[in-house]
């Protein structure tokens, strides 16, 4: 074989979904386009999971006109951290966080200071629709900040780490966790050097590490063994994943979660395309899990029984 | 969903509609598949010298070639000052006219003609059948005793060795040639020249014939004469042989002057009527031909060649898109190749085939740098994003004409199709670029402008190919036949390329 290139029948051969196959087998066949919005507008999100009883952080304003953006700065001195998210981002685009306020500066999550006009600027960009999905104007949501779980302290690097289940007809397929790094500067996003790391299904622990796409052991800032994290309520989180499967009805879907210090799990979006780089942290394929979940004649409506099949078939 | 089945039934129709209608074009309006295919050009020229009786009318009838499956005519017309000029066509007859109410001493008339031969095989023409037994009307030439054994030996050893008409003829023609290159010369040539006898012996064994006269096409040939041929009649169609050469058949050397009996020329009011040829042999391509002669029949209506110049070109240019549109989408699907915005690459393809290659990369680069660092101050005017891109359109457009100004004063006259780049992409390109940049990184940048750029160059070669240009402008149902693909691989679920090296660690599990 080519140096650097995997065969096609080995990958085969691992189970390993491809973005081809994602896209015509399984997003276009289980997710009805008329859905979408539940999932890309995170304001919908948030109502339709109020509705079901999820948690998700605390939304705080709601910013729809350039005008309102004037009356924003006497709301926000009442506060002293916040995120500023456009509601119909992806990929955690245009998320602008807010750690402290010292005076008139603002302090952002990499510890850069920034003006009121510097956050009106961000705004007006968010409303302008620059990063929601097709350009089209867009509100701003401004969110209280999470505070991460203590457990994380010593796996992350400034930025929340955040779990992401796939679940497939409501069935937990396969999960990562994402730590940020510097390199990743304080981002979870693993294509900027952020550290994947795969998740048993069965018990919530540790398997596997990938940082690049190469395994890792240790965190590379902090330097603490990465297999020896254990998610704690593992079967409370994946019953939370699984119930999303109501909330939208998107038969494959992308779950983030992440573990606030006083507030427990909280869903932080939903994604109808979700990527494919939890196989590589995970190192194991998606598509036998999901063919299993396609083979079952009976799928059960609920949410518990669900994650039950799950957590005894997929264990590593 | 269409199952797998039918979208494989229904490319696959695509793709063999696609071809048949481009076969049918190609038969019926010659437009060639290949953009420099040449066809040989005859040009003859049959020189007609008489003198006049004096202050007589003057009337000369000149036999004419008339167009065969061998050979068309493409152009043809009269050098005659003083003399009308008609022609007359009966049949497979015909005959230009040339008169005069009144000429004196000698005259000279000239018939031009522009002639494609095209290579007909032999061999489609023959197919099993019975020898013919038609009555032919019998000449008053008869054989004497001795002559008529030889005959009746040649007739039988050609019979034995042939199954039709024309194997006959090409069998009597070998053995007649043989006879006559014998130093010892049969005697049935004593009597009778060469061509009679052949004529007899066709005649002997009742094979529908007749003698004609052509005209042997020789390169650079001036004053030349007709030469007799045979023709056989077979399969409802006459076919033409060389007398003296068995293997020359169909007649590609030979262009048809004369029918049968009919006689070469005719001249009222002259004498001394004399007819020679010269020929010149010219390479043309065969593009340029079918589209001087595009008649009126079907495809040749429907057809972009019917358009103003100006239309034409601008369809070259659209009927290109779909072959870069593909490409993008084989990279895309089956590479795996990331790129900035869809079909942007298509859109800077299409503009470096305005612009030259280099030329084209190099503005890109220069336009695409300098834009994003004005782009940075722009973002400290807090501006919105619908103004802060029509600036960037400005800014663009003011970039194009410096280029395209300091281009011109250093003498490149290329510089000025930079002006060919769109515009508003580039805008959006430099602001999505921007913000890319800042979100994701600079490798992230250089990942999907290089992606950009390597899809742009593959769709610029490709559609930048004389023959992939020439083939999608002049058959413009091999569309058909991209579109097939395009959808076979819109339903590929296979790996991409790319992903066998993103997921090159499960190598080994």
């Amino acid at each position: 074989m080519i140096k650097g290139f995997v065969s096609p029948f080995a990958l085969k051969k691992s189970g390993i979904l491809g973005m081809n196959s994602r896209n015509i087998e399984f997003v276009s066949r289980y997710n009805d386009r008329k859905l979408y919005s539940r999932v890309d507008n995170k304001l919908q999100t948030k109502e339709l999971a109020e509705e079901f009883g999820i948690n998700t952080p605390k939304l705080l304003f709601v910013v729809r006109m350039q005008h309102d953006i004037a009356e924003l700065e006497a709301k926000l001195a009442q506060i002293s951290s916040f995120a500023i998210k456009p509601a119909r981002g992806s990929g955690g685009k245009g998320i602008l966080i807010i750690k402290r306020t010292e005076g008139e500066h603002y302090i952002k999550g990499s510890g850069a200071q920034l003006h009121f006009d510097g956050i009106a600027r961000h705004l007006t960009n968010i409303l302008a629709g620059l990063y929601s999905l097709r350009g089209d104007p867009d509100v701003a949501i401004v969110e209280a900040l999470i505070e991460s779980d203590p457990i994380f302290d010593a796996y992350s690097y400034q930025g929340v780490p955040d779990i992401r289940i796939i679940v497939f007809q409501g069935y937990p397929i396969m999960a990562m966790l994402r730590l940020s790094t510097k390199e990743s500067d304080g981002k979870a996003n693993l294509h900027q050097g952020a550290v994947g790391v795969g998740i048993d299904i069965s018990s919530g622990r540790a398997i596997h590490a990938v940082m690049h796409g190469k395994r890792v052991h240790l965190h590379p800032d902090t330097n603490h063994e990465l297999e020896d994290i254990v998610i704690p309520n593992w079967r409370e989180l994946l019953i939370m994943a699984s119930s999303c499967y109501e909330l939208s009805s998107l038969g494959y879907l992308g779950v983030d979660i992440v573990l606030d210090k006083n507030r427990g799990a909280m869903l932080l979006e939903l994604n109808a395309r979700p990527g494919l780089s939890i196989q590589v942290a995970n190192s194991c394929g998606l598509l036998w899990r999901l063919r299993a979940v396609e083979e079952l004649e009976t799928k059960s409506r609920h949410a518990d029984k669900r994650v039950n099949f799950s957590m005894d078939h997929f264990k590593i | 969903m269409i199952s797998k089945k039918a979208l494989y039934i229904i490319a696959f129709s695509l793709i063999i509609l696609g071809l048949f209608i481009a076969f049918m074009r190609h038969e019926q309006t010659k437009i060639p598949f290949f953009a420099n295919e040449k066809k040989d050009l005859w040009m003859v020229e049959a020189r007609v010298d008489f003198r006049a009786q004096d202050s007589k009318p003057v009337t000369i009838k000149l036999s004419l070639p008339s167009d065969t499956t061998e050979g068309k005519i493409y152009f043809e017309q009269s050098v005659s000052p003083g003399y009308g000029f008609s022609m007359f066509q009966k049949g497979e007859y015909r005959q230009g006219v040339w008169s005069t109410r009144r000429a004196k001493g000698e005259q000279t008339l000239y018939y031009r003609a522009q002639i494609v031969k095209e290579k007909v095989s032999p061999l489609a023409l023959i197919e099993e059948q019975k020898l013919p037994q038609q009555k032919v009307p019998e000449s008053d030439f008869i054989w004497n005793e001795l002559e008529q054994i030889v005959a009746d030996d040649i007739l039988a050893q050609a019979e034995a060795k042939s199954s039709n008409a024309i194997t006959f003829t090409t069998e009597l023609i070998k053995i007649l040639s043989l006879l006559d290159s014998e130093e010892e010369r049969s005697l049935l040539f004593e009597r009778s020249s060469y061509i009679e006898v052949l004529d007899k012996l066709l005649e002997d064994a009742g094979i529908k014939h007749r003698v004609s006269l052509a005209l042997r096409l020789e390169n650079a040939r001036r004053n030349q004469s007709l030469t007799p041929v045979v023709e056989v009649y077979e399969n409802e169609k006459w076919m033409l042989f060389d007398p003296k050469d068995a293997l020359e058949q169909g007649g590609e050397n030979f262009l048809l002057w004369t029918r049968g009996s009919s006689s070469l020329i005719e001249a009222e009011g002259a004498y001394n009527a004399r007819v020679s040829f010269s020929m010149l042999k010219q390479n043309m391509p065969a593009l340029e031909l079918a589209r001087s002669h595009m008649g009126e029949s079907g495809f040749e209506i429907f057809s972009v060649h019917r358009l103003p110049i100006e239309a034409q070109s601008l369809f070259a240019m659209l009927l290109l898109l779909p072959v870069g549109a593909l490409i993008t989408v084989f990279l895309r699907v089956i590479i795996g190749v990331k790129t900035s915005g869809t079909f942007m690459p298509v859109l800077i393809a299409m503009a470096f085939l305005q612009t030259s290659f280099f030329l084209g990369i190099l503005s890109f680069v220069v336009l695409v740098t300098i834009g994003l660092m004005l782009r940075g101050y722009l973002s400290a005017l807090n501006l919105l994003l619908v103004a802060r891109i029509a600036i960037i359109v400005v800014i663009v457009i003011f970039l194009v004409a410096f280029i395209t100004l300091i281009g011109y004063e250093l003498g490149f006259n290329t510089a000025m199709s930079v002006a060919f780049f769109p515009i508003i992409i580039l805008a959006w390109t430099i602001e999505r670029v921007s913000i890319i940049s800042e979100e994701e990184g600079g490798r992230e940048v250089v990942r999907q402008m290089s992606g950009t750029l390597i899809v742009a160059t593959l769709a610029y070669l490709a559609m930048n190919n004389g023959y992939v240009s020439h083939l999608f402008f002049n058959f413009a149902e091999l569309h058909l036949i991209i579109i097939a693909l395009i959808i076979l691989m819109g339903r590929y679920t296979g790996y991409r390329l790319l992903e066998l090296r993103r997921f090159r660690e499960f190598e080994n599990l």
